[in-house]
Parts: C-alpha cells; structure tokens; sequence
C-alpha cells in the first residue's frame, strides 16, 4: 500500500465514543493522521476513494491484556502471529503482558520487546512491565527504568502479589511515576488448584472450584490498599457480579480505581464448560449467569473501565487433555470485537457503550494519543460490518494456536478492514486494493 | 443374540446422569441373570467369544479390575490388562496418545479408570470401541451405583420407596455422585450426610437432603452407605484428625441403632476400619452388604459388557 497516497473514506456510519459522534461522514486520511471529517468532502484525483456505505467507522480497538509466547514459547504465539491475528480483529493496538519467558521485569526486555514488535507486528505493540522481579511477589521491579523504556502499564502477570505489604510498595511506589497498577485479583490459596467457577455445576462434574470469595478477598484488600497509597489501580480481568459491587463503591469514593473485564467472561458463563470443554478452561473462570449480568451491569454503569480480550493462546497438546490437567487460556483478539457486538445484537448494551471500553477508556487509561475519530489523530481506525453472520471455527484462527471457547458459535459482526496510521493491515473484502486499481 | 438392546442404545457407559430408569432397569434383569451364572460351577459362556477387552487402569485398583476382568472372562471376551500408571505415563504419553495407541488395536471395548474427572469421556470421543467408565477422578463411577442398587434389590426385594444415607466424604466420592443419580431414578429418599468440608455446599441440590449430624442422618433409614475418607484426594486437611472423624462421622453400633431395625450397611472398600467403619459392624454379615456388594460387583460389570457389545453389535 502506497503509504504517501491520501485515503477518502466516504459514507462510513463514524462512530466515535468519546465525543459521541454518531453520523453518516466522509473522512480523509494523510500522512499517517485524520485530516479532516466532514458531511462531504470532495474527492481529488490523487485520493484513493472507498465507499464504505453500510459500514461502520470506529477507532480501531485498544487491547490492555495480550499474551504471546514471546520470548519463551514462540510455539504459543509470536508477536507476529499476534500482530496479524489483531489485524483481523479490528485491533490496532495492543499491550504485551509481561509473563513471559524470561519475565519483562528491566528496561532492557522492555526494550527490546519494543523494538522486535516494531519489525514483527503490524499493528502497534506496547509492553507492560513487571511490577515484580521474575513476577514471583516478592521484590519490586525497575518501575521507574521501565517506564522510561517504554512500559506503558505494569502488572504482575496472571499472577496476584500475595504479599500485601509488597502490594502496598508497587502501589505506592508506582504512584511517583503515576503508572497504572495492574493486579489479577485471585487469592492464591483459596483458589488452590481449583479449575472452574465454584457451584452446582463444578460439583456435579466433579471438578475443583474456584470460589467467587477468591476474587472480592483480593479485589477488597487491593482497592483498600489503593485507599491507603493513592495509587492508579487497574483491577485486571474482574468476572464477578459482588467484584463489581466492590469497584463501584471504591469508585464512589473518587478512588483511582479501574477495571476490566475479559470478553469471555462478559459473553459465556460456567455452562460453557458442558461436558468438560477445555477450550472453556480459563482464569479467571467463566462464572455464574448472575455474575455474567453483574458484569454487563458494571459495564454499563462504567463500574467496569475496560473490555479485554484476555487473549493467551494454547496450543492443542495443553488442551487435548483431561479438564484439570489442561491449561487455562484462550485466544481473543479475533473474536474480541464480533463478542462484544453480541451484546449490541443481544440489545444488553449500547454499541457506544461497548466501543467506549475498547477504544477511548484504554486510551485515556494510558495517556495514548489513539482511540479517538478526530482530526489530528491518529488514523488507527476500523471498519466493521456490523451484521454479517459467520460462524467461529477453531481451526481456521490466524493465531498459532487454536482454541477460543466461541468455536462452532454463530458470530454476528466482524472487522471488515483496519488501519493503522493509514496503513491497511487488514482487509478481508479488498475493498482498499480494489478502489486502487 | 437376543433382542435386549432395545433399552439400552447407549454407546458408552460413563455415568449414570443421563441413562434413564427403564435402561438401568433392564441392566439390574439382566445383571440379576449373571448372578445366578456366576454362582454355577461352569461360570464361562462363550457370548461374546471373540471380543477384545482392554481395561485401561491410570489408578491404581485391586478390586475394581479384578471384578471387570473376571465379569469379561465369564463372558467368553479376550482381556488384557493394562496398568498404565507405570508405563507409558511416566514416558510423557498424553491419555490421548494412549487412547490412539490402544484404538489402533481394535478393542471392543475399553474399560477406563483415571485420576481426573471427565478423562473417560473424553477418551470415549476419541476411540471406536465403546468406553465404559470404571471411576473418573471425582466425578462418577457408574457401575459401583449399580452393583449398590442390585446389592439391595436382591436383600431387601425393591428399592423404592426406601430411605438411604450416604455418610462419609462425599466431596472427593465419585461413587456418591453416581449413587445419587441412580437412586433419584429408583426413587428412594436419599440423604447425604458428612462435615461441611467433606460436603459441597450445593449437594443439596443433587437431589438429597444434606446433613451434618450423623446421628439424624441415619435416622429411620432403611440402608446407610459409608464412603471411604479419600485423604489422598484432599489438598489440605479437611478434618482435624482421624479420631475426632470416627468420634462424629464413624458408624458403630450405637449410631446405627437410630436406623430402622435390620438396616443393611454398605461400603464400596477399600474400608478404612476404625476411620469411618467399627470393625464389628463391618463384619457382621447379617446387617453388613460388603462382600455382597463385591459380588454383585462381578454381575453388574458382566451386564453392562454384554448390553454395549450387543448394541454396538446390532448398530453394525
């Protein structure tokens, strides 16, 4: 794609959340930004013009809690396969978790994270870094190094920090560089070995549960601890209905306190597991339908900031086995949008409500520049057909590993192209190479 | 071969959920016949000569497959056994790889026993023989329902209408969860009884009626069945100590005198004695089903061979 030629996108419904633009606009894209939105701008010869009647025009979506398998497990995913998997999803930008092999706990891996996805991923990459050495809870990593680095958030991983004066530090200490704490809220020994939500149907099935008590005991003593340091707490990947409640007291408030939840959790519920289904095997755990409506209700009421496609692929041979024995996780980036729409198409919630939590809050959250339809921007910006039916087959993912637990699902709605500062890196119809010629 | 497989058109056997009372009716007629077999002194038939067995233990059992294995033999089938725990396993073999391993030799059927819930279903997707489930992790051990159904039957006449107790660590028991469906569907009054951390929270919604004092569990009941405390199962101790278990949740003569006159006593076994069971009552082969239940064990397991073989064989 020849990048110095100008774009005229012309009849797009844009839908921009953050200012609440929601009209029919024709749009010109320019070295790399928006230039300019208008009812109708007048074609010159030098644009490339695509009719994108019938379509939707959003920001293409922010995604806080992608994992790879790079380094370490580039048979999982690497940041390339990553990058293209994203693309198809409408996903312009995504932040690397640091729970890698080794651990992006110093300015150097953050570095160089930065660096490999510059030449490897077609869609922007930014890492998070560690908020503990190696991850393992006990010593506060190089906040400060790795922000300068590059880190745009720190987390520790899928792992919570058990210790709850080391908790207090990271949150404390973070606050000086006013960084975003992220922390998966699971209280270790409670969720023990634990494998699904913990109820009727773990029981029946004869399978461990992870009680909802795992999740509100961390979420309590996090927001408390926040209370007690100031600091910017983002509560990753919440999946209950009484976690909400806590979040939207702490917000009350005027605490800095965030939250967001996987795509999985605010679709499927406990029941998805059937008949052992690993590919529904995830952490957190799909949860009760209470908890479900919980959630949408947190999402809408903005208890919950943020929707994440949680994505952390696994190949077949941590699947192919035994419910327990199996390893939790899923892909998301492809499914994360054509999710999300199905609560639009559900009528559970607002198309701008849910575009808001993937798009403008996660920019906002991080100070980003992106996830915004305005001129100056950047042209991050998707596509999307809204309607068109499809169903989700495992097999066929552009991730190196296949497993989502929407397989064989009917999907309404799909990234039909997406652009990353005017570049097309996705775009299933040609409707940008075809206007070309 | 007799037309029987009409009730039964199941193509595995992995849990008694999902059967319906007519088919475990007819598996408890027809397992009722191979008692009386069992008993005779020329105990082999040649009914399904020419079938493979293979039973596929990832757990270590004594009991269990020695009874499958005997229940294949006195129906003519050729059976091989495989401890899988000390072979391939330790090799890094996945249950599948084993699954495809062992498919590519033709079985007839598989007889399955493995550590993790769900492992047998998830075999029975991935084989062409039928999967008979002999215990998955804490899930279910279907045919252990049936030989504690048949075992009463044939003491007492009929089941239903009866009240039965289950005592014990019904958390880690696959054999009260199968028990439980299967009594539902015989319609007995079944009640669970065992400390709150041996008990899930939601049992009560098995179908049972959840109690934690032993001696009103056992009240007025026609059989108490006693688990055996699973501590290899549990993560972190469940209960204080072994004592202070027999003191609450052990079955001895004075709890047991607040059942009906002649209650029957049950344990699948291995029996921890003087955990959950006195010793005198286990021994006492006029209230105690114990070696009964062993020997039903050989009947039921015939009966649900012979039903899978003869389906599948009519499907072909």
């Amino acid at each position: 794609m020849d990048q110095a030629l100008p774009i005229l996108i012309t009849g797009a419904q844009v839908i921009d959340p953050a200012s609440e633009l929601d009209e029919t606009l024709d749009i010109l894209i320019a070295d790399g930004l928006i230039k300019d939105i208008k009812p109708v701008i007048e074609p010159t010869p030098e644009m490339l013009v695509v009719d994108a009647n019938d379509l939707l025009l959003c920001p293409g979506l922010i995604d806080l809690k992608v994992k790879t398998g790079e380094p370490g497990s580039e048979h999982r995913e690497t940041l390339q396969s990553a990058g293209i998997s994203a693309a198809a999803g409408g996903i312009t930008t995504m932040v690397i978790a640091p729970d890698t092999d080794p651990v992006i706990d110093d300015a150097a891996l953050v570095e160089f994270i930065a660096r490999s996805s510059r030449s490897k991923a077609i869609v922007n990459v930014l890492p998070a870094g560690a908020l503990t050495k190696g991850l393992l809870g006990k010593q506060m990593a190089e906040i400060g190094l790795m922000s300068e680095a590059g880190a745009v958030m720190f987390s520790n991983g899928d792992k919570a920090i058990d210790n709850a004066d080391v908790m207090r530090k990271v949150l404390s200490y973070a606050g000086a560089f006013n960084a975003l704490v992220s922390c998966r809220p699971e209280d270790a020994n409670l969720a023990g070995s634990g494998v699904m939500h913990s109820g009727e149907l773990s029981s029946r099935l004869g399978l461990k549960g992870i009680p909802t008590a795992a999740e509100t005991i961390a979420i309590a003593r996090d927001i408390a601890l926040a209370e007690l340091t100031g600091g910017r707490l983002l509560i990753d990947q919440i999946s209950s209905a009484t976690g909400v409640d806590l979040v939207r007291k702490a917000k009350s408030k005027g605490l800095e306190v965030y939250a967001s939840v996987s795509i999985h959790n605010l679709t499927l519920n406990e029941l998805d597991v059937g008949d052992y289904r690993t590919f529904a095997r995830l952490s957190p755990p799909l949860r009760s339908e209470e908890d479900r409506q919980g959630l949408i209700a947190g999402l809408i009421d903005g208890s919950i900031d943020v929707i994440v496609s949680a994505h952390d692929p696994r190949p077949a041979e941590e699947k192919r086995l035994p419910f327990a024995q199996s390893s939790a996780g899923a892909c998301g980036l492809e499914t994360l949008l054509s999710g999300a729409l199905s609560l639009v198409h559900n009528d559970q919630v607002e198309l701008n409500c849910i575009l808001r939590a993937m798009t403008s809050n996660p920019a906002d959250l991080l100070g980003l520049s992106a996830g915004k339809i305005k001129i100056g921007a950047p042209a991050d910006i998707v596509l999307v057909d809204s309607e068109k039916p499809w169903v989700c087959d495992a097999d066929k993912l552009l991730s190196k590993s296949n497993n989502t637990p929407f397989d064989e699902r009917r999907m309404q709605g799909l990234a039909v192209a997406t652009l990353i500062a005017g570049n097309v890196v996705h775009d299933m119809d040609g409707i940008f190479r075809q206007e070309q010629q | 071969m007799p037309s029987d497989s009409y009730f039964f058109a199941q193509p595995h056997f992995l849990r008694i959920a999902g059967l319906n009372r007519l088919e475990v009716i007819s598996l408890l007629d027809k397992a009722d016949s191979y008692v009386e077999q069992s008993r005779r002194r020329q105990k082999t038939s040649d009914r399904l000569h020419g079938l493979t067995q293979i039973n596929l233990f990832f757990e270590p059992s004594t009991r269990t497959q020695s009874s499958f294995e005997i229940a294949g033999k006195r129906l003519g089938l050729d059976v091989i056994n495989m401890t899988v725990g000390s072979s391939s396993i330790s090799k890094g073999e996945t249950l599948l790889d084993t699954a495809v391993t062992l498919n590519a030799m033709h079985p007839d059927l598989l007889v399955v026993r493995h550590g993790a819930s769900g492992a047998a279903e998830l075999l029975s997707q991935k084989v062409d023989c039928a999967v008979i489930n002999a215990g998955d992790g804490t899930h279910e051990h279907p045919t252990q329902a049936l030989l504690d159904a048949l075992a009463i039957r044939r003491t007492l006449g009929s089941l239903d209408g009866l009240r039965i107790a289950i005592c014990g660590d019904i958390a880690h028991s696959r054999v009260a969860r199968s028990n439980v469906a299967l009594l539902n569907l015989l319609n007995v009054e079944v009640r669970l009884c065992g400390p709150p951390t041996l008990l899930p929270s939601d049992a009560d919604r098995w179908g049972a009626e959840v109690f934690h004092n032993m001696d009103e569990a056992v009240t007025d009941c026609d059989v108490v069945m006693v688990l055996r405390l699973q501590s290899e199962r549990m993560d972190s101790a469940a209960i204080p100590s072994k004592r202070e278990y027999f003191r609450f949740y052990g079955l001895d003569q004075s709890r047991l005198s607040h059942a009906k006159p002649g209650a029957l006593v049950m344990h699948p076994g291995p029996m921890n004695r003087g955990v959950e069971i006195a010793s005198d009552i286990a021994d006492d082969l006029s209230i105690s089903l114990v070696t009964k239940q062993v020997e039903m064990g050989v009947a039921v397991r015939m009966a649900v061979l012979d039903m899978l073989a003869t389906a599948r064989n009519e499907a072909i």
